[in-house]
């Protein structure tokens, strides 16, 4: 209640009043920087940043969806169900009757949305608790993968689905490496970052709002303007940009313009933070969970056409258990279970975390035994140091 | 008769109200000791004082219990010995059976393991004793208020009651379960059970107390001995209500112009139990600039009258008809209520009114987001500019509307409240209970905020269980009762007792 901007108060103060926001950035950059050491620099090396952003692009991209369901008060626990079966789906149409791609990706993402409707119709009309249905919903169509695929793997796809995952990004220079389209996309990037930054600094100074010193500002930036340029001069020195890196940039900007730019982000604000309160302000509540949960099947559909590209193959097992790993890059991400906040970036960079840690500790040969107890306690400290900085601050 | 409970001059603060001032109290053993006062007055508060909810070193003041002085720590302390409550808001599980509640958290058991043949045994024998004739087996959920009371009351004599409690015991009851209730009161009078009795039904407590004590603005005002053969019932409502204005209100100049709302024949029945109707043929007026006052007393259809009229957000089977500017209005739903013009300032503005996470910023603009943005995008600036505008118009006290509304004092979040509505530019302002939980000094402005509405030609309903705030704004006052109204009285003809006498004397 005391925070003035007349006497600028120091960068230390600021960190501390604003370590959530800061310390899973922070987090981010020393579990790379540890595993990039104990790896022996096999962690950032081109073909390896390349791999990570394949093998995790399908949980971002979920993770995007599964913010919005857990910033409106739910969760969605048949994503990792939904996924493989809309992989199966795709395989079947594809492979076995030999339907063109492009109308079964149409008609993939459509299936996709329309489980997402049902699954968002029972939780937001009839108010049955979306743990439960969506519970269901894991059962049902982890059912529906295996009786689609009769038990069995189904593939290869043409080359065409497989760039949907695999492909990159040809270079428009033409030159062959550094491939110059990757650097200058980098580029591009960090600038618009920068100029995004500068005008929000422009319009808290206007009104007077606390705001992160100019030294942490510059700082915070310039790493993360290093971070970009640092991964596309390693993508430019390997194939380029991969094609599922484009479509993860591409989404999570979206994402990020609709939570904190719209008011249909605002509104799904509000219903978490507090639904009756939202009702009686004239926001349809009903709606607009179920549109999360819409929201929700179109990315898991796209997951799921992503994952399957990967892959080159459908398989009965695709998607066990991914719905945990969506849902703990969303918590460690600062989303609160409670519904009402969370960050787009959180989520992403909650997912990159726990992407890092998969994949420094297989290169270091760490037993999957070991790796779910690592995960397990790095969820729980996450969410710990989210309560304790809350409980500080009130 | 020597007194069981003495509560000597007990001093209760919250931050920012002081709700009970010096408060004495003095129950004899073995008699029914009423305590009567509005709502608000400081009743529950010195209740939960005595049992422990407050525990000994949150208040000033002595509580000398049976001889030596005590200092509760916890309801379970009280009940030790021999103090039991029993609230408004009945504390039984629903689907557990009548002899499970009653011996609920006090289980007949050894190592653990209950005895049930026992704890069937000694249900039976206190629901006799109670005149309950169930089944000790039987769900509470099937029984009907009057008969879950009872159950209040055997759970209490199970632990060997010496001072019984009563929270407004009739309020939920019918006039039949409530005569029983009183005989089984007077009942355990005699077998030496002691009794506080909280109620605003006057009749009652002129037929069963012993002494009444009156408590206005968390001070003792009277105590009124019934065999001294003194107690009436005017007597009591002018000491519940015969203040000085605590608090002064802002003078306003009447200007009523032409009727903005009228309401025919509203009726609604309850969410839950389909045959009972809770608001009985409502009909009202409110005219641009007037404000118009709802008085009654907490569970008379207030709230559940003015959520069903904005957006059908209460009840079930709702009909009649709303005119807004002599047309027929839409208010089915909530985002149509708004747009016919209406605005409800909620009761409780910490679950219903505000998302106490999110800034003033975000809280003001959330009921008329489509006017700061622009197909679907909020332009920041602007909002900031209209949270601002508001922010200085209602004097919300922040350093800036980044603020988070969670940490701002009652009077502030009110004005955020207050903020949001006037930004979603409203003809007519329900304001359920305004100032409820906030200081003098915010009431004030709140008032002030008010009489500028009017001035602008708004139509206002104010809905209070502050009686003088009512007189002291309002031009003219509906009186309900029971989901009707039992009166309409212009301010001028309008007093305390004459709304008391309107309600306590159906």
């Amino acid at each position: 209640m005391t925070t003035t901007t007349a006497s600028a108060p120091g960068i230390g103060a600021y960190l501390g009043r604003h370590m959530r926001d800061y310390g899973l950035l922070f987090a981010l950059i020393a579990i790379m920087v540890f595993f990039q050491i104990v790896t022996d620099g096999t962690l950032l090396r081109p073909v390896n940043i390349t791999n990570l952003f394949l093998q995790n692009s399908y949980i971002i991209i979920m993770a995007l969806g599964m913010l919005l369901v857990i910033v409106s008060g739910h969760i969605d626990l048949s994503v990792g169900s939904v996924m493989g079966f809309i992989g199966a789906l795709a395989a079947v149409m594809i492979v076995s009757w030999n339907v063109p791609v492009w109308l079964a990706t149409v008609a993939c993402i459509a299936c996709g949305m329309s489980i997402g409707a049902a699954q968002g119709y029972f939780v937001a009309y009839w108010k049955i608790p979306s743990f439960i249905v969506t519970l269901a919903g894991m059962l049902v169509f982890r059912g529906m993968s295996l009786w689609l695929l009769a038990g069995q793997s189904v593939g290869p796809f043409p080359r065409s689905f497989q760039q949907l995952s695999t492909g990159f990004i040809p270079d428009l220079f033409g030159l062959d490496r550094p491939n110059m389209t990757a650097l200058a996309a980098g580029l591009a990037a960090v600038l618009l970052i920068l100029w995004l930054g500068l005008r929000n600094r422009s319009h808290n100074a206007r009104y007077g709002f606390d705001d992160e010193p100019m030294g942490l500002f510059l700082l915070r930036n310039a790493i993360v303007a290093a971070a970009i340029l640092f991964v596309t001069w390693k993508l430019a020195s390997f194939r380029g940009l991969p094609n599922v890196l484009i479509s993860m940039v591409v989404l999570t900007v979206v994402y990020v313009f609709v939570t904190e730019r719209t008011t249909l982000g605002r509104r799904i604000y509000a219903v978490g933070g507090n639904a009756k309160a939202a009702k009686l302000s004239g926001i349809r509540t009903e709606r607009l969970t179920f549109l999360a949960f819409v929201n929700m099947g179109f990315l898991a559909a796209l997951a799921g056409l992503i994952f399957a590209a990967r892959l080159n193959t459908a398989t009965p097992k695709a998607g066990f258990g991914v719905e945990l790993d969506v849902i703990a890059a969303v918590f460690i991400g600062g989303a609160s279970m409670a519904g009402g906040s969370g960050k787009v970036v959180g989520a992403v960079i909650g997912a990159f975390i726990m992407g890092v840690m998969n994949n420094g500790m297989s290169i270091i040969g760490i037993g999957i035994d070991y790796q779910q107890v690592i995960k397990g306690l790095v969820l729980l400290a996450a969410v710990f140091f989210d309560v304790y900085n809350k409980n500080k601050e009130a | 008769m020597t007194a069981l409970l003495e509560m000597r001059a007990i001093t209760k603060t919250f931050p920012g109200v002081k709700a009970l001032d010096k408060v004495d109290l003095v129950v004899r053993e073995g008699e029914i000791h009423a305590i009567c006062g509005e709502n608000g007055a400081g009743k529950s508060t010195l209740m939960k004082v005595l049992s422990g909810v407050y525990p000994a070193g949150s208040y000033d003041g002595e509580i000398v219990y049976d001889g030596t002085t005590a200092a509760f720590r916890s309801i379970r302390d009280s009940e030790d010995r021999g103090i039991i409550i029993i609230h408004q808001e009945l504390a039984l599980v629903p689907l557990l059976s009548i002899a499970e509640n009653i011996y609920l958290g006090n289980e007949i058991a050894t190592r653990g393991v209950i005895n049930w043949a026992d704890t069937f045994r000694r249900t039976e024998a206190l629901l006799r004793k109670v005149g309950l004739r169930e089944a000790p087996g039987a769900l509470v959920e099937k029984l009907g208020v009057g008969k879950q009371q009872l159950v209040e009351i055997a759970k209490a004599l199970s632990k060997d009651v010496r001072l019984l409690i009563l929270d407004e015991p009739t309020a939920a009851l019918s006039e039949s379960d409530s005569q029983a209730l009183l005989d089984l009161l007077l009942e355990l009078k005699a077998q030496g059970v002691t009794s506080i009795i909280i109620s605003h039904k006057l009749n009652e407590v002129r037929r069963i107390a012993d002494t009444v004590t009156v408590i206005r603005d968390g001070a003792s005002i009277s105590t009124i001995d019934a065999r001294a053969g003194v107690l009436t019932e005017d007597r009591i409502v002018r000491d519940m209500v015969g203040r000085d204005m605590a608090h002064r209100y802002p003078d306003r100049e009447r200007h009523a112009g032409e009727t903005v709302i009228e309401l025919r024949g509203w009726n609604v029945w309850h969410p839950e139990q389909r045959d009972r109707q809770v608001i009985h043929d409502l009909a009202m007026t409110v005219r641009a600039g007037e404000v118009v006052g709802i008085a009654g007393l907490m569970g008379s259809g207030r709230t559940e009258f003015a959520m069903s009229l904005f957006g059908r957000s209460y009840g079930r089977n709702i009909s009649g008809e709303v005119l807004i500017h002599g047309k027929l209005a839409d208010t089915s739903t909530v985002p149509r209520a708004i747009a016919s013009g209406l605005a409800y300032v909620t009761e409780d503005r910490k679950s219903l009114g505000l998302i106490l996470d999110e800034t003033i910023r975000r809280n003001t603009t959330l009921a008329n987001l489509d006017a700061v943005a622009r197909n679907g995008v909020i332009s920041e600036g602007q909002e900031t500019q209209v949270a601002e505008k508001y922010r200085r118009a209602l004097r919300v006290r922040t350093p800036s509307v980044m603020q988070r509304v969670g940490n701002l004092s009652g009077g502030n979040q009110q004005k955020v409240v207050l903020s949001k509505w006037l930004f979603a530019e409203p003809e007519v302002l329900i304001l359920d209970e305004p100032t409820r939980g906030i200081d003098v000094g915010a009431k004030y402005e709140i008032y002030g905020i008010i009489n500028d509405l009017s001035r602008a030609g708004k139509a206002v309903i104010m809905i209070s269980s502050e009686m003088p705030e009512l007189l002291g704004m309002c031009d003219r006052i509906y009186v309900m009762n029971e989901g009707r109204f039992v009166g309409e009285l212009a301010a001028e003809e309008a007093s305390q007792e004459r709304i008391m006498s309107l309600i306590v004397r159906e």
